[in-house]
Formats: C-alpha cells, sequence, structure tokens
C-alpha cells in the first residue's frame, strides 16, 4: 500500500544552498554555566557568529527532546543544546541524567536521516568564554554546509 | 520445543484455582473471537468465565496495554480497591508488565503474572498473503506447530509455522516471562537465538540519503490514526504529547512534518521502555515497517547503557539514572 505524497520526493539541500544564506541556529544554554559562559563571550569582546538565537534554561536536563524536533520544523538551521561540564552541573546530576538522553536523541535523528550537524551538544563553562565562540562557530560552520534545513519543516 | 500438555487446559485449571481461593478479582487472557485465525483478549471476573480461556499462537495481542487503566482511574467510587489481577503472559507481555510496575502504573502485589512459554505467534497479514485472496473459514494449530487452514472452496491448507511467525518471534530472546508468579506449562529456555540487530545495522549502513529516503515513505503511509500508539503498552499518558495543548507540539494534520514529529517523539518515547513486542506493527493499518525505527531505539539503549526492557523489577530504568563515565563521545568540542 503507498499513498502518493507530493513531498516524498528527496530534496538535496547541497544544491540549493542560495548565496549570501545564512543559517539560524538557536542554542539552549543552561542557567549556570553556558550563559554565563556565552555572557562572558560578550564582555570579553570575543567575537562569535551573530547567527545564534539564545534560550535560557535552568539547566541541560531541561531539554525536551520535543524543544528539538519543534525548532527544526520551524525552520532553524540548527540547533546547539549546550550545559555545564560532568560534574560540575548546579543541580549535581541533571547533564548527566541529559546525557544519556542527548546520546541517542543525536543517534536517532542521524538513523533517519537528519543531518548530525544540525543537532549538537556540548559542555561550557561559565569562565570559558573563548571556548562557547569557538563551538558555535564550529555550529555554524557545519550547518552551513549542509544548508537550509528542509528535511522537518512545515510550509505554511 | 513443542509443549506436550495441553497449555489451555492447565491455563484455565490455574485460572479456575486463583478465582476458588480468591486470591484474584480479574484475569485477562484470551478467547477464541468469532473469526477463524482472530483470537481476541478477554476479561473474565468470575470462575464461571473461565472455560473459555485459551492459549496458542493465535493469541497476538500484548494485553500488558489494558493494565494502567485499571490501577490510574481519576473517578475512583467510594470503597475502590485497586483491583487483584491475573495477567496471561508471553515473553514480551510479561516484559511489558515489569515494566509498568517500574513505572508505577501498577501495584506489584496486586499483579499475578501467569507466564505462558510462547514459540511465536502468527502474523495474520503473512497468512493473507500466503492464501492469496482466498478466504479461511476455520483455523486450527496443529502438533508440529504449522497452521492448518480449511477454506471456503473446501480445501485446506497448511502454512508453515517459519512462514507464518512474526518477524519480531522468529529471534524473540524471550519466549519465557522473565518474570512471573506462576508458569504455565514448561519452560521453553532456549535463549540461543539472541536477536541480533541484523536488520539496524544494515540501515545503519546505508548512507543519509537512502535512510531519509526510507523514513519519508513510510511515513508518507501514516494516518495519524494512533492504532500504534494505542496498542504500545508503554504508552498510558492520559494526556499524549500529540494532544497536548499547552504546549501545542503537534497540528492536527496528517501532512508528512506532523507525521514526522509524531513518531520522532513516541518511538523516542519508548527509549528504554520497548521489548520490540510488535503491538504496533500489528496495529497498523497501513502496513508501515515501524519495527526497523523502534529497534533502533532497542539497539542504542541496549549498547549504550547495557539495559534491557522488563529484564528485572529493580534495575533502575535507563533514563532515570546515569553513570560518570557514560559515552559523550558525540559531544562537541571546539
Ligand atoms: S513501541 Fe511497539 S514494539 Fe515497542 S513496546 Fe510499544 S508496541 Fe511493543
Ligand atoms: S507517544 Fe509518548 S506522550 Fe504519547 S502516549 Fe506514548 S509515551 Fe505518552
Ligand atoms: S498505526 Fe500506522 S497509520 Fe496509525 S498512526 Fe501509527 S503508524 Fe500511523
Ligand atoms: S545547571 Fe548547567 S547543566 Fe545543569
Amino acid at each position: 500500500m503507498k499513498t502518493e505524497n507530493p513531498k516524498s520526493e528527496i530534496r538535496n539541500p547541497q544544491s540549493e544552498i542560495p548565496e549570501q544564506w545564512q543559517p539560524k541556529i538557536l542554542a539552549f544554554l543552561c542557567n549556570w554555566c553556558s550563559y554565563a559562559g556565552a555572557d562572558l563571550a560578550g564582555v570579553s569582546r570575543i567575537q562569535y557568529p551573530t547567527n545564534v538565537r539564545v534560550i535560557r534554561v535552568p539547566c541541560s536536563g531541561r531539554i525536551n527532546p520535543l524543544f528539538i524536533f519543534s525548532a527544526l520544523r520551524q525552520g532553524i538551521d540548527g540547533v546547539l543544546v549546550s550545559g555545564c561540564h560532568p560534574g560540575d552541573c548546579h543541580y549535581i546530576s541533571g547533564n548527566l541524567v541529559a546525557r544519556r538522553k542527548f546520546a541517542l536523541l543525536k543517534n536517532w535523528l542521524e538513523y533517519v536521516g537528519i543531518e548530525p550537524e544540525r543537532v549538537q551538544f556540548s559542555w561550557v563553562s561559565a569562565a570559558e568564554g573563548g571556548r562557547f565562540a569557538e563551538i558555535l562557530q564550529k555550529v555554524v560552520d557545519g550547518v552551513k554546509q549542509v544548508g537550509p534545513i528542509q528535511k522537518l519543516t512545515k510550509d505554511i | 520445543m513443542r509443549q506436550k500438555t495441553n497449555l489451555s487446559d492447565e491455563l484455565k485449571w490455574v485460572a479456575r484455582k486463583l478465582f476458588e481461593e480468591n486470591r484474584i478479582d480479574l484475569l485477562i487472557g484470551y478467547e477464541k473471537g468469532t473469526l477463524p485465525l482472530h483470537n481476541r483478549p478477554c476479561f473474565v471476573s468470575s470462575v464461571e468465565g473461565v472455560d473459555k480461556l485459551v492459549w496458542d499462537s493465535l493469541c497476538a495481542n500484548n494485553l500488558a496495554t489494558y493494565l494502567p487503566r485499571l490501577f490510574t482511574r481519576t473517578h475512583r467510587p467510594k470503597g475502590w480497591k485497586p483491583p487483584r489481577v491475573a495477567i496471561v503472559a508471553k515473553g514480551c507481555d510479561a516484559r511489558s508488565v515489569v515494566g509498568l510496575i517500574k513505572e508505577k502504573q501498577a501495584p506489584r502485589e496486586n499483579i499475578v503474572i501467569l507466564g505462558v512459554p510462547c514459540d511465536g505467534v502468527v502474523d495474520l497479514r503473512k497468512i493473507e498473503d500466503a492464501l492469496d485472496g482466498a478466504c479461511p473459514v476455520s483455523a486450527k494449530v496443529a502438533e508440529d506447530g504449522s497452521i492448518m487452514l480449511q477454506l471456503d472452496s473446501g480445501k485446506s491448507v497448511q502454512v508453515s509455522r517459519e512462514k507464518a511467525l512474526f518477524d519480531a518471534c522468529s529471534d524473540c530472546p524471550y519466549p519465557d516471562a522473565p518474570v512471573f508468579d506462576i508458569r504455565i506449562g514448561r519452560e521453553i529456555g532456549d535463549k540461543s537465538a539472541r536477536r541480533p540487530f541484523k536488520d539496524v545495522e544494515e540501515f545503519e549502513a546505508k548512507s543519509p540519503e537512502p535512510r531519509w529516503k526510507y523514513f519519508l515513505e513510510e511515513m508518507s503511509k501514516c494516518i495519524r490514526c494512533y492504532a500504534c500508539r494505542q496498542a504500545c503498552p508503554n504508552c498510558y499518558c492520559p494526556t499524549c504529547f500529540a494532544e497536548q495543548t499547552q504546549p501545542k507540539w503537534l497540528g492536527v494534520g496528517a501532512d508528512l512534518p506532523e507525521v514526522m514529529y509524531f513518531h520522532l517523539g513516541r518511538i523516542f518515547h519508548q527509549a528504554g521502555r520497548c521489548v520490540d513486542c510488535g503491538a504496533c506493527v500489528r496495529a497498523c493499518p497501513m502496513g508501515i515497517d515501524l519495527r526497523i525505527f523502534t529497534r533502533k531505539m532497542v539497539k542504542d539503549v541496549q549498547e549504550l547503557f547495557g539495559y534491557e526492557a522488563g529484564i528485572s523489577l529493580d534495575e533502575p530504568p535507563p533514563l532515570c539514572t546515569f553513570k560518570m563515565e557514560d559515552d559523550e563521545s558525540f559531544i562537541t568540542e571546539p
């Protein structure tokens, strides 16, 4: 049994990357480390890509995978989730429990054919402004290579 | 090994005893349906109903699905006590029951698990294919496990066991209930055919575009009837994310992005809980290959955290716990 669906043909994002295109990146940063790290990057005048929109979450353990699916469906080209280094979580083990979830989520999206560059996870402490900028740059570069998100987006 | 004694009779005997000794209020099992090949779930609440119970390889449903709603009622009349329930459980059903107990959906002390040895249940779609449009009027499971069918044309057909079983059953690692209270029949015990994840590995080995194409093709058949969710013992949430309105995760349409979102979410929710019982696949009216996706979750949980769902009552669910040395090779470093 097969239903025809006009959307079911494969689109090749590689060939369609428009010139001058800039990806939209969503970053979920935990309040106690990564958000402070991003803040430090700012006050230290470290340059980092302006593609990012930040959502501050209390802890990386707050991340529901549905947040990430929602972001991708709404046309976000790449998602970065960042929390405190393992062992440093303000809530002791939030990021350690989350790490299991992230590992599965990363594999799961890749399994169905979503480019792994689109969803990334990192640890950034409050003292690592430079590290935050570097990771973000890496995410932006990766997403630029795979082009605009098309696979899960809903055209309204 | 096939059982010598008649398991249905033994089951009836045990059920009668449980009712007579007043140890249970309800028994969930199977009875003959009105169509051949269709044994259906039944609920027995007194010794009178015991005689309709059957157990053979036409008993496919995962009965654990019915448990949570017996205990988690929001409306509780005065004097309501949680019922004492006996449940007929194949290996996979018993694993689901264990999962539900661990997730506090059913109190252990109220459940009597009647472990039945299961050497696989019959896939109706495979039988349909084998019959090529002919209509069976009666069906019987023969001594050797093959399926004997009487057709409306008067002919009789025999379908061999290998050709009739569900994919999930032919390489099942737990044909016996790993946790049980009363065992019916004898243990099959043969776990030599531990389920290898060959299908998942082959899928992983493909390049991303064919993987995406397959996902897209399967998803584009989905009509979002939610039968897969309703059949799954782990999908007991009073309000599923698919129906939540605060926040509203999903729209109501059956367009592809919504459908994919639903399945990405639902299958992810099965992480560490799916027992590969195949209930979702059986329930799907569109014949969607959900198994290649649900099994990815099973495999990853096993490989990353060394956890198999429903094997023991003591192990904490894998996503509620952690180890300091858990894999983090996926973390982005500058
Ligand atoms: S997801 Fe499917 S195979 Fe897994 S437990 Fe639920 S119904 Fe069974
Ligand atoms: S899909 Fe998820 S939210 Fe919905 S019923 Fe199943 S486990 Fe619950
Ligand atoms: S049962 Fe099949 S068609 Fe219905 S929602 Fe599930 S996958 Fe879609
Ligand atoms: S507070 Fe930063 S990860 Fe938990």
